[in-house]
């Protein structure tokens, strides 16, 4: 492999219904900043039905030089193997050096089916990334739990391809004068092997909620209890005007949806502020909510995990203070 | 039908712990488990045998203590387990680690393959896609249901972020289970007895029809340049005070944030 032939950094921009999904955004911001070091141009990739091209000029807005746009009624709903082979076209006519997917349910469905193809090397969830003095791209993710970070290199390989969680990067501010280029690309497919059938595709309004959006978050593990427990916690997030979270303990458990859960398996998050009711502070949760602006821990042990990084830390009893916390903010509102 | 599930041994992080004053951790003592996702796409395994007669294949690759597994996956009930084995395998990343199973999986018969959606201490959902590829089958990933209909076409539910999917696909194909898809049967007595006196397959690199250099170290396309800890935040200020105390000193922070 000539390595010299890949250049420019290229960003699949998920959309979903003609609507483009905020970690593409995201990523765009952090691969302008890439393509600035390396003094290459940001390529987004956008795939879909009809009517996606008014999204073109936001990809642009938001960092991108050039929009390739592929529309196609087989690129309507995302399935792995129209995705894979559209960008596996795109890629072996632009060759780029590293491309950037979002860490979404598609983008880790989709971003190893591509490696495989493309035989190169995938870093999946990176927290950071940057040009390394050899013009290589330097992948940081979290290991073994998330205190220990290793920073991934794909040498030989090219592209360069890692996954970033949603919430993880931070998107450029929308500058609606940038100037850029939407080039129209069609996809020859291979259609032998389309062969999953999407038969239903179903919204579900309690999967609607995205506590990585959240900018007050009302967190609770064991110490919290049990149903009881949580009914309080979700009382005291609706007197905050907060969203409900979780520990991987809670989840498990079933007194939370998936969806809420904070950490390694779950969502990253970064609120303003971060309550964590009853949460030790195992290294997989803090890995998921350690870069929010503010956290406060209220946990029974002194020595727990969580108290080494909150910013105030309270020792007590969640059981008890949760409900009296309601009672406080309830006779204030009536004041 | 046959069936081949890939199954991983991981450390139990839910068990690790770090040390408050260094900020490193704390691996001593910690236990090796099945991987929660693996388990999951092995019970789902089981029970299409305890449904449609299927013959259930485990294959891992790891150390010779990745055994361990493959007797439990015997104790609950599989036909046949297969341990990878070989310092030629050492060192991989995701897609040595698909070359290394898909290899082995090419060997073998097989109308479905499960794995796991994830590790739990990579977490990196890749493994499985990696698998589907080489092997050119389709994938279904986050599976939360599968039914089967007993000749060649399986229905499954997928989770997607804001609801979920129904998909059709015949076999062969390869998914990806969720650990929340089932609830994993426990081993029974009968099965721990036996599960001593069944033979688990090891195979080296010489078993399997893959050219070395997409093996092990080798090759991995991905390498490991520096490993750090990311050391200890310092702590803010910690109160032991009692619970009307404690109520003050939240509120009077929650409107320092203007929250309330």
């Amino acid at each position: 492999m000539n390595k010299a032939e890949y250049k420019n950094v290229f960003v699949f921009a998920e959309q979903r219904e003609g609507k483009i999904q905020a970690v593409a955004i995201e990523l765009l911001g952090k691969a302008r900043s890439l393509a600035d070091s390396l003094e290459e141009e940001v390529y987004a990739i956008l795939l879909g039905g009809k009517d996606i091209e008014q999204n073109a000029q936001t990809l642009i807005a938001y960092g991108a030089d050039k929009v390739i746009l592929a529309m196609d009624k087989e690129l309507e709903n995302y399935t792995t193997e129209s995705y894979a082979q559209a960008i596996t076209q795109i890629v072996n006519q632009y060759k780029p050096s590293i491309i950037l997917l979002g860490a979404t349910t598609i983008g880790r469905d989709l971003g190893p089916r591509l490696s495989a193809r493309l035989t190169t090397g995938l870093t999946a969830d990176c927290t950071k990334l940057e040009i390394s003095e050899e013009k290589e791209l330097l992948m940081t993710r979290p290991a073994f739990g998330g205190n220990l970070m290793a920073t991934i290199i794909c040498s030989e390989h090219r592209p360069q391809m890692s996954t970033v969680r949603p919430g993880v990067m931070k998107a450029m501010i929308k500058d609606t004068s940038r100037k850029g280029e939407i080039i129209s690309f069609e996809i020859k497919f291979n259609k032998d092997k389309f062969r999953v059938r999407i038969k239903e595709t179903i919204k579900e309004k309690s999967n609607m909620i995205d506590i990585s959006d959240a900018k007050v978050l009302v967190s609770g593990g064991r110490g919290v209890g049990t149903e009881k427990g949580f009914n309080f916690l979700k009382e005291l997030a609706t007197e905050l005007n907060a969203e409900v979270a979780a520990s991987r303990a809670m989840v498990d458990a079933g007194l939370v949806e998936h969806k809420r859960q904070v950490g390694q398996t779950g969502q990253t998050v970064r609120p303003d502020l971060y309550l964590a009711f009853g949460i030790s502070g195992a290294i997989q949760h803090v890995a998921g909510m350690e870069e929010s602006e503010f956290i406060v821990a209220i946990n029974k042990d002194r020595y727990a995990p969580i108290m080494q990084i909150a910013d105030l830390g309270i020792v007590g009893d969640c059981k008890k203070i949760i409900p009296a916390l309601i009672d406080r903010l309830k006779s204030r509102t009536k004041e | 039908m046959k069936i081949v599930v890939c199954i991983k041994q991981v450390p139990d992080t839910t068990e690790v712990k770090l040390d408050p004053v260094t900020g490193t951790l704390i691996r001593d003592g910690v236990p090796s488990i099945m991987n929660p996702d693996d388990k999951s796409g092995l019970e789902l395994a089981l029970e299409l045998k305890d449904k449609f007669n299927a013959e259930v294949t485990v294959l891992t690759m790891g150390p010779m203590q990745a055994e361990a597994i493959l007797r439990e996956a015997f104790a609950m009930g599989v036909d046949r387990a297969i341990l990878l084995t070989d310092r030629r395998f050492a060192g991989a990343d995701t897609l040595a680690t698909s070359n290394a199973l898909a290899g082995a999986i090419k060997t073998l018969e097989y109308d479905l393959v499960i794995a796991g959606r994830q590790a739990i201490d990579g977490d990196t959902a890749q493994v499985g896609p990696q698998i589907a590829e080489h092997l050119d089958i389709p994938q279904v990933s986050y599976l939360q249901n599968l039914e089967y209909d007993g000749n060649k076409t399986f229905t499954i539910k997928k989770q997607t972020e804001d609801g979920y999917q129904i998909v059709e696909v015949d076999s062969p194909c390869l998914v990806t289970v969720l650990s929340t898809a089932n609830n994993p049967r426990y081993m029974t007595v009968k099965g721990i007895m036996e599960a001593y006196d069944k033979e688990v397959e090891i195979w080296s690199a010489d078993k399997i029809d893959v050219d070395e250099a997409k093996l092990g170290l080798k090759g991995s396309p991905t390498k490991v340049k520096k490993a750090f800890t990311k050391g200890v935040k310092s702590a803010g200020e910690v109160y032991e005070v009692d619970t009307e105390e404690a109520i003050g000193i939240i509120i009077s922070k929650l409107t320092e944030k203007f929250i309330i």
